[in-house]
């Protein structure tokens, strides 16, 4: 690898102070304080349609500024997902409707001066509704005679096989080769289905937006968002208004995984603004967080693995049944991850592969994008129907993924046809192998105090933004004295991407990270960019980055030619200095700046904007030790190793810690986060005291290790790393508890009530 | 009724219904650090000091505060950036919006206990969540900030043992 001056090195965040210090500086830290306090009357019942609906006693509560209904709104449908227009997302909300597909979905938007005034008034809305029949199992959804969307207006603008008269988002099938004679001709046939329930992004700071009307009365919406340009045209769909009249502004995010790539609070403070001129906030509650968000889509995976005795995998066949839910945001494309990811892993020895799915509407939570994005329930049920396989065939679970695995260089059919250009996953086997001392541990062994202690291994890989649609984008200007202006339209929502982004620059400008000022994101002034999800930011944006910097140093070596008399081309940018080939004369940067503002015509800035053919995956292997109780069924991690292969890591430091935090919230999906719901179509689990991710207690050590291929299509080499780290633990861990236990857990989580359930002591 | 509390060392007088909470008492007394995760007392990022003990500002009410010390981390701003750094050297701030909560906490064990062990740092903090970091990175912190401070303890002993030595 080539030697980096500011890349590769653990480079503290340029917000990081601000944040350990406690510092306003999120969304609603900074709303002012006069806002209109805006909230949302949810639906009692999974489906039903609102016979009449009396507000009249409610607003006349001292405070209240103005009640909504279905009646006040656009007739205009759109999709909350935050997707590069056209969406694949279907046209199929309102603001307000006056039919109700889940329970928590909007009734009435109030907005008053104050709290109480507010929930006073949500009490007293007197609402008549017609209670329909729902319908809340996936498997029950497709061609039923109820209807999650039967309205006319209903519109899908991409062709994905939806079909709303037969309760589908999207349906499709692609194939490659001859599955059935392949399949006919293997020795073994391992055939599953397994079940992965929707979990909650459950980031730290819930949904937020404050709103305002700014001097030339355009709607300036503050929002913690990941994707600034994507909700300005979210909002003027939805609001049936000029995009040239809507502003869109992050402050700092206090966390997002996917979760805020959809627009979940945004539409209702901003109707108020609009309707009332007045500045107006929404904060979401932990209970609408939990209930009326959009968490990860809840699949259903038949795994068909057609390989040889000596564990050649020659076939694959998967169908994905997806629940998007009452709504279809994301729903059309999850699915699709869920086999592109996973058959891939195996691309070695593959001869054929079938893949195809539903996605169905149904009466819960509409779902939505969560880090993993499709790929992680994909990777559950294609790692846990490996590893029964290399069970069945009687051989090692490591071996049997060195014998199959995608190797770089290859062509990945499943993966629409990409090379796989840059590729340590037997490096990272490898290195994982010894860092766990796989060979030498036991698959089970009883501790003799009624636990057995196992291992599991699982694989995963991901992708590097969305190939021929993510664009990123990049503005770099010098300024007074030598420093450098970034403006970029990617959102930091804590992974760190302004430091990231700041580092290519100052990589490529020859300074500190330091010289490099950031800015972003604000459609009005940021420089497009799709926003940060795909993890496609280090990977898109970070090319933008380079080659915008690589221009301005060219420009600058112009106005250096002009001081020093000499052509351009004699020169030679050095960071502080521009000097010329010949060592003979040079001059500052300071200078140049100096000079670019006096009698000047070479601008001094450079917007560059990148988008990419591919998107190189970044790969990982992981190891888990557990021990099973088997007289209360609970499972305790012992040690996790984790070795990645990002490409060339950027930030040592941050790169790290997102595989650390990702294998949390893999181990918490692997482990007892699940949303559930009961026979009215109510979820359970509605506030942390039932949703519980994982706290210090319950996690073990975590071992991450890199082992960096190097991927020339990126920035230095680089690929993604945001959401590969959550896909190893649900099936690594599956793994370690057959082995401990003899039964395969086909759904997720493995409690230990499922534990003991599978041993018969229930 | 008619409270009265010290806030970062400074009197307040206010007046707070029955039901109002202390973080909502703190927050519109400018107190921004105070977040609010869960409101079920489950996540930790709304500890607060009172009369110098960690507890949770969503689940107490400002009535039961009358006449006590609250602090919060704008009153700890040197502390804060002490421990921060640490943590801030792993890149485990991330998001950033549990850390004030966290490193409350964090500083009220750094007073109570003096070299607690991983599984007592582990203990202490259970009931300040992260959803960013998987908490490893804060434990590296934490370890490095111990070490540091008590090589400085060792320092100032040595010191001190030279000056009483020489004299």
């Amino acid at each position: 690898m080539a030697e980096f001056k500011v890349i590769n090195k653990p480079i503290r965040k340029k917000d990081a102070m601000s944040l350990v210090t406690g510092k306003p500086v999120y969304t609603d830290d900074i709303a002012p304080s006069d806002c209109l306090i805006v909230k949302v009357l949810r639906s009692p019942h999974a489906h039903a349609v609102i016979e009449a609906i009396d507000t009249n006693t409610a607003l006349k509560v001292p405070g209240i500024e103005a009640i909504y209904t279905y009646k006040d709104v656009p007739a205009k449908r759109f999709t909350l997902a935050g997707q590069t227009y056209p969406e694949p997302s279907p046209y199929d909300r309102l603001i307000l409707d006056n039919r109700l597909r889940y329970v928590g979905d909007a009734v009435a938007i109030v907005a008053g001066d104050n709290h109480r005034a507010v929930d006073k008034a949500l009490k007293l809305i007197k609402v008549k509704y017609t209670v329909l029949e729902p319908v809340l199992d996936l498997r029950a959804a497709k061609d039923n005679r109820i209807l999650v969307h039967p309205e006319e207006d209903w519109q899908a603008l991409c062709p994905v096989g939806a079909d709303n008269r037969r309760n589908l988002c999207a349906a499709d099938k692609s194939e490659y080769g001859e599955v059935d004679r392949v399949m006919s001709e293997c020795d073994v046939i391992i055939e599953n289905t397994y079940h992965t329930k929707s979990n909650q992004q459950a980031m730290m700071e819930t949904f937020r937006t404050y709103t305002t009307l700014d001097p030339y009365g355009r709607l300036h919406v503050i929002s913690s968002t990941q994707i600034v340009f994507h909700l300005r045209r979210i909002l003027a769909n939805a609001l049936d208004i000029p995009k040239s009249r809507i502003r869109v502004s992050k402050p700092r995010i206090g966390g997002g995984f996917g979760a805020k790539q959809t627009s979940v609070a945004e539409i209702y403070p901003a109707f108020v603004t609009l309707k009332t001129g007045k500045p107006a906030k929404m904060i979401y509650t932990r209970e609408e967080s939990q209930t009326a968000s959009t968490p990860r889509h809840e699949m259903e995976l038949t795994v068909r693995v057609g390989a040889m005795k000596d564990g050649t995998i020659r076939g694959l066949d998967l169908y994905t049944l997806s629940n998007t839910g009452a709504y279809g945001e994301h729903g059309p494309t999850t699915v699709g991850l869920s086999g592109h990811k996973s058959i891939s892993l195996y691309n070695n020895n593959l001869e054929a592969y079938r893949f195809h799915y539903d996605v169905v509407y149904t009466n819960v939570q509409s779902a939505g994008a969560y880090r993993g994005y499709g790929a992680t329930q994909g990777i559950f049920a294609m790692e846990s129907a490996i590893s029964e396989l290399a069970s069945k065939l009687n051989m090692d679970a490591v071996a049997i993924r060195e014998k199959n695995m995608v190797r770089e260089g290859q062509a990945m059919p499943a993966y629409y046809n990409e090379y796989n250009t840059s590729c340590t996953l037997d490096s990272c086997m490898k290195k994982a192998g010894e860092m766990f001392d796989w060979y030498n541990k036991p698959y089970a062994r009883d501790m003799g105090n009624g636990k057995i202690r196992s291992k599991g291994v699982a694989m995963a890989m991901q992708s590097s933004g969305i190939s021929n649609v993510d664009v990123g984008s990049a503005t770099i200007k010098l300024n007074d004295e030598g420093f450098y202006a970034l403006s970029i339209a990617a959102a930091d929502m804590g992974t760190g991407c302004d430091t990231i982004l700041a580092q290519i620059a100052a990589e490529c400008l020859e300074c500190e990270v330091e010289d490099i000022i950031i800015f972003g994101a604000d459609t009005d002034s940021s420089p497009y960019d799709s926003g940060s999800y795909a993890s496609s930011t280090t990977y898109i944006t970070g090319k933008a980055v380079e080659k915008a910097c690589m221009e301005l140093k060219e420009k600058l070596c112009r106005i250096a030619a002009v001081l020093l008399d000499c052509q351009a081309e004699e020169l030679i940018f050095t960071g502080k200095k521009i000097r010329k080939a010949d060592g003979s004369t040079e001059v500052s940067l300071m200078d140049i700046a100096s000079k670019s503002m006096s009698g000047n015509s070479e601008a001094t800035q450079v917007t560059v904007t990148n988008s990419s053919p591919v998107s190189p995956p970044p790969h990982m292997v992981g190891m888990v030790e557990i021990e099973v109780d088997m007289e209360t069924g609970s499972i305790e991690l012992l040690d996790y190793v984790a070795v990645v292969d990002c490409g060339t890591v950027i930030n040592t430091n941050l790169a790290r810690v997102q595989t650390e935090g990702g294998l949390a919230q893999g181990i918490g999906m692997a482990l007892y986060e699940e949303v559930s719901y009961s026979k009215k179509g109510q979820i359970r689990e509605n506030s942390f005291m039932q949703y519980k991710i994982p706290t210090r207690m319950d996690l073990c050590s975590l071992r991450v290790e890199f082992e960096s291929s190097y991927e020339q299509s990126g920035p230095f080499g680089a690929k993604s790393i945001g959401e590969v780290v959550i896909n190893t633990p649900p099936p690594a861990i599956a793994h370690a508890v057959y082995n401990a236990t003899g039964v395969w857990h086909r759904e997720l989580p493995i409690t230990p009530e499922k534990v003991l359930m599978g041993i018969g002591k229930i | 009724m008619q409270i009265k509390l010290w806030i970062n060392n400074k009197a307040v007088i206010k007046e707070a219904e029955a039901d109002l909470l202390l973080i909502d008492l703190l927050r519109n007394n400018g107190c921004y650090s105070v977040k609010r995760g869960c409101e079920t007392g489950n996540c930790g990022l709304c500890t607060v000091f009172v009369d110098e003990k960690p507890v949770l500002s969503c689940s107490t009410l400002a009535a039961r505060v009358n006449g006590k010390k609250v602090t919060t981390l704008e009153g700890l701003q040197r502390e804060a950036e002490d421990f921060g750094t640490y943590i801030a050297e792993q890149g485990a701030e991330q998001c950033g919006f549990c850390n004030p909560g966290f490193i409350m906490n964090a500083i009220a064990m750094f007073r109570e206990k003096q070299n607690p062990s991983d599984e007592e740092i582990k203990e202490y903090l259970a009931g300040n969540l992260c959803r960013c970091s998987g908490y490893e990175g804060q434990l590296r912190g934490i370890r490095a900030y111990l070490e540091y401070q008590q090589s400085k303890a060792a320092k100032a002993e040595l010191a001190a043992q030279n000056i009483s030595e020489v004299i």
